[in-house]
């Protein structure tokens, strides 16, 4: 028997994500910088992180938004095979993400033309990312995506039977190259594996796996902790300004890839990491 | 730590050091892309500015709108790169103070030290607590540029940290 899911019902969950992710930082980012703070040998870079600390704390009491950057809204659906949804699933997330912006006072962020660049005002439209999977239930997941790091993000084909220390280098040289625009502390998304595009995605679904946990897969695990330890040398610190953490931690996600070559992506993703899901 | 009563001037930009944290205190304006790109394109098409900026500072912000009977929404600093191209036309017309996050172009440095400028950098990412900062905020120019318009704002206790000079 199918299940008859309301759009109606996708649009409330929309919205009730696109708050929750804008004003409520991610638990394990929180924790994350509390215990950098707790270890930062630096006196400015510790009150920094205070600072920061304390900006998550003024935004969920206020329910002001974490960054005024609030974004463009990134949703990713999981929706399983035996599910049939009713009504307009695609203006059924346009209302959730307006609504949420207007009523919450969010920044709109987005222009219609990329080259024209009106404001429509609304936010929107989302990006939309579907994917069918087995079961009755709808994963629902917001990611809100700032451009400060949006910006800083790379993406490089390389040649097959490149070094994994190659691959390292070029994430330690986008850090330096970009560091200290990109909101540090940060944590580093990286995508191996793929195609061009799968490697982005990755590099972006990398950072939702929660920060401080490592790869599965040893010598992957190995690359992130070879990450983690140089790009905390490199003295970008908490708001860039020298000494201290830059990189709160590094995920990295791969996937089969092509005889000729080697897709890597480099995703920096702030301290204001945001995103939020559900389950129906 | 030192507070500074804003607008800037030669001798209070001549008394702190690179790396020095201080406490600004005073009025300032925002802007970012677009507002950068319109007053440029005025000051080479030799149109009056909507503002007078001699003597100025501006904190590369968009902020999120203010809720009914607050000051301002979130504002913290955007990226100060994307306004290289246009800062040393605006220092040359008398702009002294920059405020935003992250580094420079070696161009928009050495116009910064010539003429006797300085750019802070404060906190990415802390909107929420910046916001809590500003006393006032009014829209004085490019309201249709909704974000991006030019605002007057007035800070108390604003933290920032000497970038260039």
């Amino acid at each position: 028997m199918m299940r008859i899911v309301k759009a109606d019902i996708i649009k409330d969950v929309i919205k009730r994500l696109c708050v929750k992710a804008n004003i409520k930082l991610r638990p394990d980012i929180l924790l994350a910088l509390k215990s950098a703070r707790d270890k930062e040998r630096f006196f400015r870079s510790r009150r920094i992180l205070d600072i920061i600390i304390k900006n998550a704390s003024i935004a969920k009491k206020k329910k002001l938004p974490i960054c005024q950057d609030t974004g463009m809204v990134v949703v990713y659906l999981k929706i399983g095979q035996d599910v049939i949804i009713k009504g307009d699933l695609k203006k059924a997330i346009d209302c959730g993400v307006e609504e949420a912006y207007r009523e919450y006072y969010f920044r709109k962020s987005i222009v219609s033309d990329p080259l024209l660049r009106k404001n429509t005002s609304t936010n929107l439209p989302a990006i939309i990312y579907t994917e069918i999977c087995p079961g009755r239930k709808i994963k629902i997941k917001v990611a809100i995506k700032g451009f400060g790091c949006e910006n800083t993000s790379r993406t490089k084909m390389f040649l097959p039977g490149t070094s994994s220390s190659t691959i390292e280098d070029f994430v330690i040289d986008t850090l330096k190259e970009v560091g200290s625009r990109s909101c540090p502390p940060v944590y580093i998304g990286v995508g191996i594996g793929g195609t061009l595009d799968k490697a982005v995605a990755l590099s972006k679904e990398a950072i939702f796996r929660p920060i401080g946990k490592f790869s599965d897969i040893p010598h992957i695990a190995k690359m992130e902790k070879n990450i983690l330890s140089r790009v905390n040398k490199l003295g970008i610190g908490p708001g860039g300004v020298g000494r201290g953490i830059t990189a709160l931690g590094v995920s990295i996600l791969t996937y089969p890839t092509h005889i000729a070559g080697l897709p890597v992506a480099v995703y920096i993703s702030c301290h204001a990491t945001r995103d939020a899901e559900e389950s129906i | 730590m030192k507070r500074i009563e804003l607008p800037l001037t030669k001798d209070i930009i001549a008394g702190l050091r690179l790396g020095e944290e201080v406490l600004l205190n005073g009025p300032m304006l925002t802007g970012r892309d677009a507002a950068h790109k319109r007053l440029v394109d005025s000051i080479n098409s030799k149109k009056a500015l909507p503002v007078d900026i001699k003597g100025e500072t501006i904190y590369y912000t968009g902020p999120a709108p203010a809720r009914p009977g607050e000051i301002i929404g979130s504002c913290g600093p955007t990226t100060s790169s994307r306004m290289d191209p246009f800062t040393p036309t605006l220092i040359k017309h008398g702009l002294l103070g920059m405020i935003g996050k992250g580094e420079r172009s070696k161009e928009v440095a050495f116009v910064i030290h010539r003429y006797g400028a300085i750019y802070f950098v404060t906190i990415g990412g802390a909107g929420a607590y910046l916001s809590e900062c500003v006393v006032s905020n009014k829209v004085i120019a490019y309201e249709d540029l909704g974000p991006e318009a030019i605002s007057r704002i007035i800070v108390k206790d604003f933290p920032v940290i000497v970038f260039l000079k």
